[in-house]
């Protein structure tokens, strides 16, 4: 089975975000970027279907060149190949054209049997990128796995729901999305970290793909950002002895005792 | 500006309406007169009414075909040949686990952009404006489309209220569409069964974090909950270590409550949790910790351990109640 898990590189978020005052996109450029960890759970997924079906993996990512560090971190837990779509012309891109670009550098790369994302990156969120890839790609889709096996008609997984989860499968070619905590992503190994050096890693352009302008131009824009007003802090008691007297008058005063 | 219709997305689950659907009819009837909602689900008897009320214009409804197959890929099918019939002015829809399946696919079949986790949507100039907050709901976005193009909305629940509305609607049947490139298949499905109010509803919230220190001590949240009329709810990292299911997260990943009491127990208030829970009317916080940062939030802040204040305060409680 032929595996692509997508991947993205996100500003450490141990760090506080803080956005260009020009452009209102989020700095990138001088602070310390990680491998999402949403996306761990995605590679880990990918790993495990490659190691029970004998499959190759490839990751993709679209991002300026520095994000070779994360899909590097990729290579080293133990994806085979991997593929950064990098391009001025896409920076600050919205969901749709990340989902276009994608699909596009999955096409160039031959194909694949199975699309492993995260559910949402842990800096824009958006949340819609694998959908949108599965639509592209003539795809099912295999949303917000808890857990992703082979069988079934191809894959199966647990989906979560609002009120508990399904037990969902599909015949390949199949895009699956999938939560955090769906499994324990790996560690690499210091074998994996020497071996992913010499890992391929390719470099695409837009012209690569054979997308012009228009099919990433974005149609939506950001008019302002600011500060959310303060709550006013309110009363801080130390428990001595008299705090769950206190709470309980509280609750009486909102009438909800 | 484009002057069409505010489309929505009626979600219907269990042949019931989905409370975010509703308030984003509400919502649409503020911002237009024309509201079209496609009503989309297994079996959509009735709901018309319901959305209706809720300030649709024009309701279709759409019948799931298959019972084992995923909603999203047909209703985002159904969605687009609505975009191509109306030519909304904007797409609204809910953040739920269907709703965003529809919004990715609706997004590439109909080439729209999606501006997400929307908190509030307003007229500005004739423009639709859309509220996000980023960075833990410390910094408020104001984002929209450019004038030529609509656009979906994905709109998180609870974000509007839902109004009364009284006035003509016209429904019609859509038939379902044929044209769906998804062959998942449902095997099975699962419901986490809880007890008492749900916990989008409930108007009290009893939280727990790792402060509780072990699952057991869930207990004495279930009971203070009992006692209030309220539901359980928790942070995701004990949602991650299994000792709650994930039906009861809030948060940015998990459900987003508006109670009129929020309760945390030994919750360190990180923002992907307060996102969800900022929004309750009054917040009470037990925490060992008297520079945790839930403490910012707190009408009513503890500094002390839950496993002694919680079985007091459930003492107290059944004590009043005995009285009153
Ligand atoms: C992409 C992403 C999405 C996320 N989504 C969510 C989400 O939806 N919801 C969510 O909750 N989190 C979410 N998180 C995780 C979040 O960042 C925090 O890790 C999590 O909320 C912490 O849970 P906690 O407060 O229970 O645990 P901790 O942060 O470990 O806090 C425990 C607290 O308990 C206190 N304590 C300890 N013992 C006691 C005692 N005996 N009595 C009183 N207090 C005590 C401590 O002082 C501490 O403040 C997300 C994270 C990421 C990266």
């Amino acid at each position: 089975m032929n595996i692509t898990v997508c991947v993205k590189q996100i500003p450490d978020q141990s760090i506080p975000s803080e956005l260009l005052p020009d452009s209102w996109r989020l700095r990138r450029a001088d602070v310390n970027a990680v491998l999402d960890p949403g996306d761990e759970y995605a590679v880990e997924a990918a790993l495990k279907l490659a190691e029970a079906t004998g499959g190759e993996v490839t990751a993709v990512s679209m991002g300026p060149a520095r994000a070779d560090e994360a899909l590097r971190k990729a290579l080293s837990m133990g994806v085979h190949k991997a593929i950064l779509v990098t391009d001025d012309a896409l920076e600050g891109a919205a969901a749709l054209v990340t989902a276009r670009v994608l699909a596009a550098a999955i096409r160039k790369s031959g194909g694949t049997d199975v699309v492993i994302t995260g559910t949402e990156s842990t800096d824009g969120y958006t949340g819609v990128v694998p959908q949108a890839l599965a639509e592209l790609l003539g795809s099912s889709s295999l949303t917000f796995a808890k857990s992703v096996e082979t069988g079934g008609e191809g894959i199966t997984i647990h989906r979560q729901t609002d009120t508990g989860y399904q037990i969902v499968t599909a015949p390949l070619p199949v895009v699956v999305s999938v939560t955090a905590g769906a499994n324990q992503p790996r560690y690499p190994s210091l074998k994996g970290i020497m071996g992913a050096k010499s890992k391929p890693l390719e470099h695409w352009s837009l012209a690569d793909l054979g997308l012009d302008g228009e099919a990433v131009a974005s149609s939506q824009r950001v008019f302002s950002v600011v500060a959310a007003p303060e709550k006013q802090a309110g009363e801080l008691i130390s428990d001595d002895g008299t705090a769950a007297g206190r709470i309980v008058e509280f609750l009486a005063q909102l009438k909800v005792i | 500006m484009n002057a069409g219709p505010i489309l929505v997305f009626g979600e219907v689950e269990d042949g019931r309406a989905a409370p975010v659907s509703l308030e984003l009819a509400s919502q649409a009837r503020r911002l237009s007169d024309a509201v079209v909602v496609l009503a989309y689900g297994s079996s959509t008897e009735g709901v018309d009414k319901a959305f209706a009320s809720a300030g649709a214009s024009a309701v279709h409804l759409a019948e799931h075909p298959v019972a084992d197959r995923l909603i999203g890929p047909f209703a985002a099918a159904a969605m687009a040949s609505l975009v191509g019939a109306v030519s909304p002015r904007a797409i609204l829809i809910g953040a739920t686990y269907t709703g965003r399946d529809v919004a990715g696919r609706l997004a590439v079949r109909a080439r729209l952009g999606v501006i997400a986790n929307v908190i509030d949507l307003m007229d500005k100039d004739g423009r639709l404006v859309a509220l996000n907050t980023i960075f833990g709901a410390t910094q408020i976005v104001e984002s929209g489309f450019t004038s030529s193009s609509p656009g979906i909305f994905l709109v998180r629940p609870k974000s509007f209220e839902v109004a009364a509305h009284e006035g003509d609607v016209a429904v019609s049947r859509l038939e379902p569409p044929t044209d769906v490139q998804d062959s998942a298949r449902i095997i099975e499905s699962h419901s986490e069964t809880s007890t008492g109010p749900g916990l989008e509803e409930a108007p009290v919230v009893v939280s727990g974090g790792r402060g509780l220190g072990d699952a057991s001590n869930f207990a004495l949240l279930t009971e203070l909950a009992r006692l209030t009329h309220g539901s359980v709810g928790a942070s995701r990292a004990v949602v991650d270590a299994g000792w709650v299911p994930y039906s009861m997260q809030v948060g940015q990943t998990g459900k987003t409550v508006k109670p009129t009491v929020y309760i945390a127990c030994g919750i360190s208030g990180a923002m992907q949790h307060t996102v969800g829970m900022k929004g309750a009317k009054n917040i009470i916080a037990i925490n060992r910790d008297q520079d945790a940062p839930i403490f910012k939030l707190a009408d009513l802040g503890v500094v002390g351990d839950c496993l002694t204040v919680l079985p007091k305060v459930i003492e107290e409680i059944k004590a009043r109640q005995q009285q009153g």
